[in-house]
């Protein structure tokens, strides 16, 4: 907080009133209906709701078909994490290496950031398109006979494709501005120990950059689980029967198409409990940075 | 030494190749007919009806009701980013202005108030959302679109942060010449920000333009479709047919990735120093 500060009585409220009333109406309300109808089983023609208790909790947690959901959800965070980080921390460390050419290919690895998720998903469906999709052909050449839409694995294999695709240029940026972070006297000083690079890496370089990739991670689940909604609706094609969904796809097909308010509500508040703790690890790790740099 | 140079454009060069071909591709099929590219497969090399296929995209209705164009659709998408971006910074700089500057009781609530909205995306409360935005009667309005997705705070984080780092004396000496809340505000906070809100407008701008669940669900009139929303309908329309208009889907894709592209690699520097520092 400032030392010196304005003293008004009616100044601050009066500039926080916009905030604090989107806030209010958008948020505050929105999520408290939503905890308010996780315990209710609302009537499927609109006549009243009967409190249940935990009930739409327990349906919702024993029912395969949420597990099956969530086991999916799981393992494709975890690709689309892992692959993203590791492919953009080793693009990042070439391009700070590179002395020709470096801010080309920083412009031309970063640009895909401004692509929306539904449009790289689109462009997904064009390249694993059965008939026209040079991507079949070319799995085809290895005697995979991919299946978008029919076979589970294919379509999760597309989905994964695009969704790293669409997030390499964060972990690019993020990852590029951290080792350019790093003191030169720092690397330097490694360079004259150790002759290794890759050691040095490991050693030095790699420690150093363990904040940024904490945070990084935070970000990278929370766009696997949320942000990629656009390229799973695309790639499913209204067609989620068999196909792979992520949990927060699957609230909103069981609330605006299978109409079960109670059910999608107590999936939000489950989804509402994982994303606060991934917010309170970050804003941890934040704190942390900041004594780091 | 000069070897593992090499290595490094390698893989920088298979890098740069992963991220731009998916595009290329996607822009060299908007050049085609929809026949050709049925009977023969993705084409690798420009084809001879680009402006043919923009045109058609453009400037014919298409979809359901026979009623929006890509003009329109760029035109709302245009609207969505603009006013996103600009309401947001406006909103949150009131906000961070208040939250840093102003001791008052209640400070700390207020605060906490807002920045639990970092704590919850809008895809958690997507139901209840739009329920509270249909009573309200805002479906079907540029503002229904537009004000919900202001909830979050992301902004006011990132302002708070900037103005917490603006020195103390700035604001002694300008209370010594006897200036308001309201003219230290206009005449040195926002001068001082301007590199800030640069970098906050063009990641915003880029938000605001990629949002597709919200318009989804709140837009049903076409007449208010924006190019991100439209993809459902391409898909449904076009690429369900039975020759699969894959040239216009991707004409209306390109049109989609290109103005907040632009953006982002003219004002690159911005972008990043605003992405980075933001650290959300």
């Amino acid at each position: 907080m400032k030392k010196v500060q304005f003293q008004s009585r009616w100044l601050p409220y009066l500039l926080l009133l916009p905030q604090l009333a989107i806030v209010t109406i958008f948020f505050l309300w929105p999520a408290a209906e939503a905890v308010q109808s996780s315990f209710y089983l609302e009537d499927p023609f609109g006549f009243g709701s009967t409190f249940v208790g935990l009930d739409n909790f327990t349906d919702t947690l024993t029912s395969s078909d949420y597990g099956r959901v969530a086991r999916f959800t799981a393992v494709f965070t975890f690709f689309v994490t892992f692959l993203s980080l590791g492919i953009a921390l080793l693009l990042a460390v070439k391009a700070d290496k590179v002395l020709r050419g470096a801010s080309a290919y920083k412009t031309l690895l970063m640009w895909v950031y401004a692509v929306a998720p539904p449009v790289a998903g689109l462009i997904g469906v064009l390249l694993f398109d059965q008939h026209v999709g040079p991507m079949v052909d070319f799995f085809a050449m290895f005697g995979w006979k991919m299946q978008i839409g029919v076979d589970y694995f294919d379509t999760s294999f597309a989905m994964l494709t695009t969704a790293v695709w669409k997030q390499i240029p964060v972990n690019f940026i993020f990852f590029l501005s951290g080792l350019q972070g790093i003191s030169k006297s720092v690397q330097e000083a490694a360079s004259i120990d150790c002759r290794s690079g890759l050691r040095r890496f490991w050693t030095v370089t790699f420690p150093l950059l363990a904040p940024t990739g904490f945070f990084l991670l935070i970000i990278n689940i929370t766009y696997a689980f949320f942000d990629t909604f656009g390229i799973v609706d695309v790639i499913v094609k209204n067609e989620p029967g068999n196909n792979p969904v992520t949990l927060v796809y699957k609230v909103y097909l069981d609330g605006f198409r299978g109409n079960d308010l109670g059910g999608s509500s107590a999936q939000s508040v489950i989804l509402m409990a994982m994303v606060f703790i991934l917010t309170i690890i970050q804003f941890r790790l934040i704190e942390r940075r900041v004594h780091y740099t | 030494m000069r070897k593992t140079q090499i290595w490094d454009h390698v893989i920088l060069l298979a890098g740069v190749f992963f991220m731009v071909t998916p595009v290329v591709l996607a822009f060299l099929t908007s050049t085609h007919d929809a026949i050709t590219i049925y009977k023969e497969g993705i084409q690798f090399a420009p084809g001879g009806k680009f402006l043919e296929n923009y045109e058609t995209v453009l400037f014919q209705a298409g979809g359901f009701t026979k009623e929006v164009d890509g003009f329109v659709m760029l035109k709302n998408s245009l609207i969505l980013g603009l006013g996103f971006a600009i309401g947001k910074i406006i909103i949150s700089m009131l906000a961070a202005y208040a939250i840093v500057y102003f001791r008052f009781p209640m400070a700390t609530l207020c605060f906490w108030v807002i920045f639990a909205t970092l704590l919850l995306p809008l895809e958690v409360r997507i139901l209840p959302s739009y329920e509270i935005v249909q009573k309200l009667g805002m479906v079907n309005t540029y503002s229904g679109l537009i004000v919900p997705l202001i909830a979050s705070a992301t902004g006011t984080f990132f302002f708070r942060q900037f103005f917490l780092s603006v020195p103390d004396e700035l604001l002694e000496a300008a209370r010594i010449d006897g200036a308001g809340p309201w003219k230290f505000f206009k005449d040195i906070l926002v001068p001082l920000s301007q590199t800030m809100i640069a970098a906050i407008f063009i990641i915003m701008f880029v938000y605001g333009w990629n949002q597709y669940l919200w318009p989804t669900l709140i837009t049903t009139d076409e007449s208010l479709f924006t190019l991100v929303r439209g993809i459902k309908q391409i898909l449904q329309v076009w690429v369900g047919a039975q020759i699969p208009a894959f040239n216009e889907a991707m004409a209306l894709a390109i049109l989609a990735i290109v103005p907040p592209v632009l953006i982002v690699v003219v004002f690159q520097s911005w972008f990043v120093k605003g992405l980075v520092e933001s650290d959300k």
